[in-house]
């Protein structure tokens, strides 16, 4: 022990320098590894199609407040298609992605009204919403009957029953030559496997692909200008780059004279 | 009655005469001159020095971005969070100011801490420029106060639960705390009434301060001249007309120069403002992304990185390194006991020692840990007298400042780093370790900087 802290002391310095490089955990402390989704914000396909799930199976309880429908104007669609297609909460085109549940409902439903997804992206990362969203099984134990891998309890039920199934989580012991292996704290190691008990009209790869394309989307909506922001960020790199080289001739030309 | 003087522009053309009818009402001219024209400075100021002049840029950046922030940003805590949400969607180039004001707040920061760690490679807090560094350091205090009250104003869950941490510091002091806690929020809890009275304090009181401080810094730097990295007095040899040999004008000189240190900074500015605003999380925190919810806790608070050295000070303070510090503090009045000279002077170190050591094992950690905080921001003002070597320069110092500078660098970027985690046995460990390195490269420093040896000092700069 003692000699674990005085090698912990020395390595500090050094651990400290690499994992600084490497940005802390995301808003959701969690052991659970998270899986990693591909965000393509070019994608104007893949985006619409995730502004359809959202609105069809989030916006009924979720709000996106802090954004107007005709925003959705970016993603390569008409004022007409985003009323005929999108727009099921609002009268104006102009008006902002409210949900149709009333936050009081919400809290007497569910027990805690459902957040405003309008930056959630930002707060909980892709990877989190990635993983959560696909992360639902059947738990008879809770209040919904379904929990979470990553958010266990969670208030919400799994609004893709449908498309996804209905899975079961089941524990079993990890067996090495026929014998339970420790985990190091005086338990057994067990891995955790899901069953699927009944297929959802999706197939599972299709059902990977509606989910990444909602939090594509949800990272858009999280910040609608990140991609116009890094384009202008190049040129405002080469602008100055420019002036670096011109700010660093003019400092020479004054300097040639100072010894 | 103002003697005459002659006027310094050619009185037959138009330019000329407004020039010297300004210069006969105010002095315009021979402020320039002496302030910047005129203002020698050493010629051998290297790299470090970019970083005064670059605060001065991150300054006005700062009140600039943040008066565009004010008109549309809504001091109330049902707007708040939205109103920021709302300049970053649809306020025109919104997102670009908001992204420039709160990179700038970390910049400022890094920037600062490079200048400050200048002052210590080159001595520049060292006689004749105390004054010089006191209010710089008094400038830092008003930065750390300015980042925090603006912190609060997005009003998300990191700004909220923050402001609740660092106010309920007050309440730990005895007896009068829970009252001043109170007073400060204007509330029980943060609240409406808390953002208000911290926006006022962001937006006019602090910056007010702010800016009386840095004229009050830079008057004082001029009066005394420039250091630089040898730590050569170039006032020591000047010409017949009274000029240093080794000085140049700052302008145009240092104003060329720095104008490239600029063009650099900018390009390093803009690079995480347009690429990675949130830094990973440093720059913006991700919870901050989550409206404020004073009914839900979140399960780790970490201040943003520039509080989090201190901060990982005062979680270090544990009943457990109590003792340890009352050894320190034992051994450190002895020590000054020995080489005090008068008896009176023994006395009230020992009685002040003994005070000290009966309230470590008295008053709560939590106390101490407040204490240790304030100390470890506050000592610096003290650096121009704990410091006893007879050079300023690093060039020039024996191989325990450079080694207790390094130490103290390293410990400061673990402090930091730790600060940012959830803590844990082992990282309390360190912390603790890395708070009696940071405490021993200033309480030791008036022994251990008598005894390093020390090379001989050139007279004049070389470049």
């Amino acid at each position: 022990m003692t000699k674990n802290r005085i090698a912990l002391a020395l390595a500090a310095p050094f651990a400290a320098a690499v994992l600084a490089l490497a940005g802390p955990a995301h808003a959701a402390e969690t052991e659970l590894k998270l899986e990693k989704v591909e965000i393509d914000l070019a994608d104007l396909p893949r985006l619409q199609s995730g502004a359809r799930t959202f609105v069809n199976y989030c916006l009924g309880c979720h709000g996106a407040e802090l954004v107007r429908y005709n925003t959705l104007v970016q993603l390569g669609l008409t004022e007409q298609q985003v009323k005929d297609n999108l727009m099921f909460t609002a009268e104006k085109i102009g008006g902002y992605m409210r949900t149709a549940m009333r936050p009081a409902d919400g809290k007497e439903w569910f027990g805690v009204a459902p957040p405003d997804l309008s930056v959630i992206a930002r707060a909980r990362g892709a990877d989190w919403l990635y993983t959560y969203l696909r992360g639902f099984y059947r738990d008879p134990s809770t209040v919904t009957g379904w929990n979470n891998t990553v958010f266990p309890t969670v208030a919400m039920p799994n609004v893709f029953e449908h498309l996804q199934g209905d899975r079961v989580r089941k524990e079993e012991p990890v067996m090495r030559d026929g014998k339970e292996v420790g985990d190091g704290h005086g338990g057994v190691l067990t891995r955790v496997t899901f069953e699927t008990i009944r297929p959802g009209s999706q197939t599972p790869v299709e059902f990977d692909r509606t989910v990444r394309d909602l939090v594509n989307f949800l990272v858009w909506m999280g910040e609608p200008v990140q991609d116009q922001r890094k384009q202008i960020g190049f040129f405002a790199l080469l602008a100055i780059g420019v002036l670096i080289v011109l700010s660093y001739l003019l400092y020479k030309e004054y300097w040639k004279d100072v010894h | 009655m103002a003697e005459a003087k002659a006027p310094a522009y050619d009185s037959s053309k138009w330019f000329g005469r407004t020039l010297n009818w300004i210069d006969d009402r105010f002095p315009m001219t021979a402020l320039w001159r002496s302030q910047v024209a005129e203002y020698y400075a050493p010629k051998n100021m290297n790299f470090w020095y970019f970083f005064g002049s670059l605060a001065l840029l991150v300054l006005v950046i700062q009140v600039v971005t943040g008066i565009f922030l004010t008109m549309h940003y809504k001091p109330d805590a049902r707007f708040a969070f939205a109103s920021v949400e709302y300049i970053m969607r649809e306020v025109p180039w919104g997102w670009l100011i908001r992204y420039m004001h709160s990179t700038g707040a970390s910049a400022f920061f890094i920037v600062v801490y490079l200048h400050m760690f200048r002052a210590l490679l080159y001595g520049s807090h060292r006689k004749p420029r105390e004054l010089t560094w006191i209010f710089g350091c008094l400038i830092f205090l008003s930065l750390m106060a300015e980042a925090f009250f603006g912190y609060l104003l997005p009003w998300g869950q990191m700004s909220y639960w923050g402001a609740q941490v660092i106010v309920n510091l007050f309440g730990a002091i005895p007896i009068v705390g829970e009252d001043l806690a109170i007073w400060i929020r204007g509330d029980y809890v943060i609240s409406d009434a808390t953002l208000n009275r911290f926006f006022a304090m962001h937006v006019i009181a602090i910056p007010l301060v702010l800016i009386g401080l840095v004229l009050a810094h830079l008057i004082a730097l001029h009066e005394t001249g420039s250091n630089n990295p040898q730590g050569v007095e170039i006032k020591k040899h000047k010409d017949a007309n009274g000029i240093p040999l080794d000085g140049i004008p700052f302008h145009p000189y240092y104003t060329v120069k720095d104008l490239f240190g600029v063009m650099v900074f900018l390009l390093v500015f803009a690079v995480i403002m347009f690429f990675a605003p949130e830094m990973g999380g440093y720059f913006l925190e991700y919870n901050n992304f989550i409206p404020a919810d004073p009914l839900v806790t979140p399960s780790h608070i970490a201040p943003v990185w520039y509080f989090t050295p201190y901060y990982s000070i005062l979680r270090a303070t544990t009943d457990r390194i109590m003792p340890v510090m009352a050894v320190a503090v034992a051994v450190l009045a002895l020590m000054t006991i020995v080489r005090a000279r008068s008896g009176w002077m023994r006395g009230a170190v020992a009685g002040g020692a003994v005070l000290v050591i009966i309230g470590f094992f008295t008053l709560e950690a939590k106390v101490w840990g407040v204490v240790f905080m304030g100390v470890s921001v506050l000592v610096f003002l003290a650096l121009p007298w704990l410091d006893q070597a007879p050079v300023k320069s690093i060039r020039y110092r024996g191989p325990l400042y450079r080694l207790a500078l390094a130490v103290f660098v390293i410990v400061f970027v673990i402090l930091g780093y730790l600060g940012t985690l959830p803590p844990t046995p082992g990282r309390t460990l360190v912390a603790q370790v890395c708070m009696l390195a940071y405490f021993a490269f200033f309480f030791l420093l008036p022994w251990y900087s008598r005894w390093d040896s020390h090379k001989p000092v050139p007279e004049r700069v070389s470049k």
